[in-house]
């Protein structure tokens, strides 16, 4: 799978009240990578990732997939929001079992998938709840296993731990680590958190707002072993630090 | 008195109380003879007027008169009022069409279509049925459009990178999320239906709850009144009850 955004910009509105989002963007994502996006709010960082899920169109370039354009929302690309992400009526398993049933598959599939996926996150045990009385961390690895369960080519996250707290954010980010490593699914990650994009991704890329566009990309090619050690040693420090200067040097309130 | 705070606690304890209290004072009033039984029958009396109603088969006839014009009534204006309001809860432009002129007939009192249905539709029971349709489908399909407005985004998107389409999304996330709040537009939107029944009645009509009390009215039986107002009162709380008990069943999940 090789997923091409190629000099795609975005505007909303129309005449002067025209407001252009993003700029020129360009990255891939390859079969297996971890790429995040970091920018702070306005950077339009949550748009790309509209656009590559279909819910936005582009206002130029384009969005392909294996050389194919995309259009329209498919069950290749997965999507895991920050809230409201599972539907409130249904338990666990069915919120797993939704999306399946959408693509039409048969019964005995959904169930045994449906334990399989609930089982990869952690949650076999509450299958049978319903999502308010789940926590915000356990909801949101629902929500990763309804998308894994519909197998996507790549997964979109949109700041799926951005409503958690502190300790459960970190040990989100280990289970997400965790799952990419023994899944090898492909991901694409939205935050506004350079650690938790250092953390996981392989790829990061800044995003600069008003109008968002990326100023920079590294390679983190770092021991990830162990998270908890990845996140006080030296190179990763001396990283997050360099690259939270720049993202400073982009907050135009802060300059002035 | 431990078991008596535990007893108003109960949740429909004050709720009686509240009730019993005003029968009391009622009874209070009337066997002291203060006022003139032809205004304010006692309890009594309204209790024999109702029971002679019952006992002549004319209670029941009313009742199932007034329920079954309401039902019907009810019935058309709460189904098509859910395809319109969904449509114009997901669609801007047909929203836009229809907002402004639902509006403005919703605010056109609806006992004042009385003549004019009698006019093209005769004293059956059509006109009846029709006037609780006018007034209550588009206080229905409004709130039911804001009811669809109110869908988290994300819920339909989610569905959307999950391969759905229109029809699936409608039914298998919008249909459930608005649920509870249908329920309840419908609840409360029966209660208007139930008001319009018996301002028909009063109007025009051979039987029915209504009726009933405008010819009691005729032969000053104000013991009549008084049951025919606590029949109506009742039916429409059981009506209420009764919703509210399929909310909780059906969506157990909002509450």
């Amino acid at each position: 799978m090789h997923l091409q955004i190629a000099d795609v910009s975005k505007s909303f509105g129309y005449g002067a009240r025209t407001k252009e989002v993003l700029r020129q963007v360009s990255f891939a994502v390859n079969s297996g990578e971890f790429v995040a996006l970091v920018g702070s709010s306005g950077s339009g960082k949550s748009t790309v990732l509209r656009l590559i899920a279909g819910l936005e169109r582009p206002s130029a370039g384009s969005i392909r997939m294996d050389g194919r354009p995309l259009s329209a929302p498919g069950s290749d690309r997965g999507m895991v929001f920050q809230k409201y992400s599972l539907y409130p009526w249904l338990t666990a398993a069915q919120n797993v079992a939704f999306g399946m049933e959408l693509q039409g598959r048969p019964r005995a599939e959904i169930r045994e998938r449906t334990g399989y996926f609930l089982e990869v996150v952690g949650l076999a045990d509450a299958a049978r709840r319903l999502p308010r009385e789940l926590s915000g961390g356990m909801q949101q690895r629902v929500a990763i296993a309804r998308a894994l369960a519909a197998e996507p080519q790549v997964l979109l996250l949109d700041e799926p731990f951005g409503a958690l707290d502190i300790q459960i954010r970190e040990s989100m980010q280990e289970f997400l680590h965790n799952l990419w490593r023994r899944t090898g699914l492909t991901a694409l990650l939205i935050t506004h958190d350079l650690e938790e994009a250092l953390l996981l991704a392989g790829t990061v890329h800044i995003l600069a707002p008003a109008p968002g566009r990326i100023v920079r990309s590294v390679t983190v090619d770092l021991d990830r072993s162990s998270l908890a050690h990845l996140r006080v040693s030296r190179p990763f420090l001396d990283l997050r630090e360099e690259l939270a200067q720049c993202l400073r040097g982009l907050e135009p309130a802060l300059v002035a | 008195m431990p078991s008596l705070q535990r007893l108003l606690r109960h949740p429909w304890v004050l709720g009686i109380l509240g009730i019993l209290a005003v029968l009391l004072l009622w009874w209070i009033t009337t066997a002291s003879g203060s006022v003139n039984k032809l205004f304010l029958p006692s309890p009594q009396a309204v209790w024999q007027a109702g029971q002679r109603q019952w006992g002549s088969g004319l209670l029941l006839k009313d009742a199932l008169a007034s329920i079954q014009r309401v039902f019907i009534g009810f019935a058309m204006s709460a189904g098509l009022a859910l395809p319109v309001g969904i449509t114009m809860g997901t669609s801007p432009v047909i929203c836009r069409l229809l907002e402004p002129l639902m509006g403005l007939i919703r605010y056109m009192p609806a006992p004042a279509f009385i003549p004019l249905l009698i006019i093209y539709f005769g004293l059956d029971e059509l006109p009846k049925v029709l006037l609780i349709f006018i007034g209550t489908f588009f206080f229905n399909t409004l709130m039911i459009m804001d009811a669809v407005k109110f869908v988290p985004r994300e819920l339909v998107e989610t569905a959307r990178t999950l391969g759905g389409r229109t029809l699936p999304i409608l039914l298998k996330v919008v249909a459930p999320f608005i649920a509870p709040q249908v329920l309840d537009t419908y609840r409360i939107n029966m209660a208007s239906a139930w008001n319009l029944v018996i301002v028909a009645e009063l109007v025009a009509a051979t039987e029915g709850l209504g009726k009933r009390i405008s010819l009691a009215q005729r032969f000053l039986r104000t013991d009549e009144i008084f049951m025919g107002l606590i029949v109506i009162g009742l039916i429409g709380l059981l009506i209420d009850l009764g919703f509210r008990a399929l909310m909780r069943r059906a969506c157990a999940w909002a509450n």
